[in-house]
């Protein structure tokens, strides 16, 4: 059962589970699903997150005790939901140990764990990989679900599509950051991310992609319709590239020319908890199809 | 025609009531800090409450006119002058083409709202005016205002009657010490019986870090945790969660030391716990308050929460009666 709460007199908080999984993940994804399909009057903002979410009311428009009555209900059909779930998959470019976050690591060495190596090189060893190359291959090898949207501006948080004991887990920093490049793919916990605008961060930085994600004036092509790309639920696979596809990339990025390999999907909790690594070689599949 | 920016004060940016919708992107929803004072402003001025205007944090700009225009100062203690000639706060101001509105030395609060008859006509992004720098949302490109800045005005309704003030009855500022009404919840349960006692027990200093995205606080007691094995996902320290959404005015403590209040601009989600939440009718109390105000945390229920928010509404009728 989850636990509902409120967050004074304008938010209910909704904790589907202490800790992360896909089962939780799907849990909060239908139940702020079937939240919007309801269109309850007073309800504003419907935020979902890893094994939780939160939904913003204006109580001049309907008494809080009401709508935590009517969440309690929906929750109980949610539950009887089919976990499955019309998406897409995305290949996204990465370019691992590149010279601009090598550049920023080494600048705030003295708030990391190992003063001594990089981050990727700390990940590898205490996740029990004999190499870095090995850990990347681990880190792009089964795709990741988009499980939240939000710190800022459009940057998602992912989590491996893997079981529990192949899951990588990293702290993240002693101190935070005060930089971070913009389009850093990050770790931290059990979640990736990517750094969606530059600025501050405690997660481990891993490497770096070209493809634009957040785009306040819209110039990219493919973030004309809105400004933010990733939407949760959303299947990433990352694609290790390296120096050279990168800058032709970001050339292509900049020339409007760039378009990211999306395939729609469809997506089912039960075929996935089944047959995990059957499930992500369907969906290498769909998305390299053509 | 624009007015000019002749110089910026330290943080002056374009703010009307925010952009909601977008917080699930991590798009927070922005908007002046202190929404009834903003609202004020703008009806004295004779605009629509949600009309964009400036948010000067401490220090004011200096501004100049290009055509006749009505203004009003709303907020903190931040004497207006016209040309030099000091003016009332909390009153429509006639300015005359050409001249210049500038500002005193602060003498409560921290933020001043100043309308300007017709609004400021910047490019809405996402439906606001209001200035979100981190994502380069509305303001003046995204960002604060710089001198050799030039504002844009709407049309003006006309409606403004130079001379009138809000009753200093209706007008709200902090005191020398602060008191801000919290609802307890969200992961109040992650601390002992004894740390939620506290916590309310406890005077609080505003730190020096206390902006737009949130309010932080000092010199209580350290909070103590009640233990439990930390889920798989989640940071190892205590105060860790795994990561959430935060709701707007949520109390966050990181280590269980300085709690911070998220504000206006605030991150949507993270990793630490919060023991509670600002009750809506103090948000605004909030972007009032300077580093080093001794503030205590006040314990309430939903029904003192809802009741103050009536009574926040009934203030703005008010203002709204004072200017018909």
């Amino acid at each position: 059962m989850s636990r509902f709460t409120f967050g004074g007199d304008e938010h209910i908080f909704v904790e589907v589970a202490e800790a992360m999984s896909l089962e939780a993940f799907f849990a909060s994804l239908s139940m702020t699903n079937a939240v919007r399909a309801a269109e309850i009057e007073g309800v504003t903002e419907i935020c979902p997150a890893n094994a939780s979410f939160q939904m913003r009311f204006d109580p001049d428009q309907i008494h809080p005790d009401a709508l935590m009555d009517r969440l309690r209900l929906m929750e109980a059909d949610a539950a009887k939901a089919e976990a499955k779930l019309d998406t897409r998959i995305i290949e996204v470019p990465v370019f691992y140990q590149d010279p601009w976050t090598h550049e920023t690591l080494m600048r705030f060495r003295e708030r990391h764990q190992d003063p001594n190596g990089t981050d990727l090189e700390y990940a590898a060893r205490i996740n029990g990989f004999d190499t870095v190359e090995a850990f990347i291959e681990a880190h792009s090898g089964a795709p990741w679900f988009v499980s939240m949207v939000g710190f800022v501006s459009g940057l998602p948080f992912l989590y491996q599509m893997v079981d529990r004991a192949r899951q990588i887990k990293v702290p993240k920093y002693l101190r935070p950051r005060t930089d971070t490049p913009k389009q850093t793919v990050g770790y931290g916990g059990s979640f990736s991310c990517i750094y969606s605008v530059r600025g501050a961060g405690g997660y481990q930085m891993f490497g770096i992609t070209p493809m634009t994600i957040y785009d306040p004036k819209q110039e990219v092509p493919y973030l004309k319709d809105f400004m933010v790309f990733f939407r949760p639920g959303d299947i990433v696979k990352w694609r290790p590239i390296g120096s050279a596809e990168y800058d032709q990339m970001i050339k292509d990025v900049q020339a409007g020319r760039f378009e990211p390999r999306i395939r729609e999907v469809v997506f089912s909790l039960d075929d996935f908890n089944a047959d995990p690594d059957g499930t992500n070689t369907r969906l290498m599949e769909a998305l390299y199809a053509d | 025609m624009p007015i000019n920016v002749i110089s910026a004060g330290i943080m002056t940016t374009i703010q009307d009531l925010g952009r909601p919708g977008y917080y699930h992107l991590g798009i927070p929803m922005g908007g002046a800090m202190d929404r009834f004072a903003l609202r004020s402003a703008n009806l004295l001025v004779g605009n629509d409450e949600g009309a964009a205007g400036l948010e000067a944090v401490f220090l004011g700009p200096e501004l100049e006119f290009t055509e006749d225009a009505v203004v009003a100062v709303c907020g903190a203690e931040l004497p207006p002058k016209i040309d030099d000639v000091e003016q009332p706060t909390w009153t429509a101001l006639s300015v005359r083409k050409g001249q210049v509105l500038s500002f005193g030395f602060l003498n409560l609060g921290a933020r001043a709202y100043i309308a300007i008859s017709g609004g400021i006509d910047t490019p809405p992004d996402l439906g606001s005016r209001s200035t979100y720098p981190i994502g380069t949302l509305g303001g003046v490109d995204g960002r604060a205002l710089q001198p050799g800045d030039s504002l844009p005005l709407g049309i003006s309704s006309g409606k403004a009657t130079p001379g009138t003030s809000v009753p200093a009855a209706l007008r709200r500022l902090p005191g020398s010490q602060a008191e801000l009404r919290v609802l307890p919840g969200l992961y109040w349960h992650r601390i002992t019986e004894g740390a939620q006692q506290g916590f309310f027990d406890d005077t609080w200093t505003v730190a020096n870090e206390a902006d737009r995205m949130g309010y932080r606080f000092k010199g209580g007691r350290q909070l103590e945790f009640v233990p439990r094995e930390q889920p798989y996902s989640a940071g190892s320290n205590p105060s860790n969660i795994t990561d959430a959404c935060y709701p707007y005015g949520s109390i966050q403590v990181p280590d269980g030391t300085e709690p911070i209040v998220l504000h206006r601009d605030a991150v949507s989600g993270g990793g630490y716990f919060m023991l509670g939440t600002v009750i809506s009718a103090d948000m605004d109390l909030i972007g009032q308050l300077q580093p080093n105000t001794p503030t205590r945390f006040v314990k309430v229920d939903m029904d003192s929460a809802l009741s103050a928010r009536k009574n926040r509404s009934s203030m703005l009728d008010g203002v709204r009666e004072t200017v018909d």
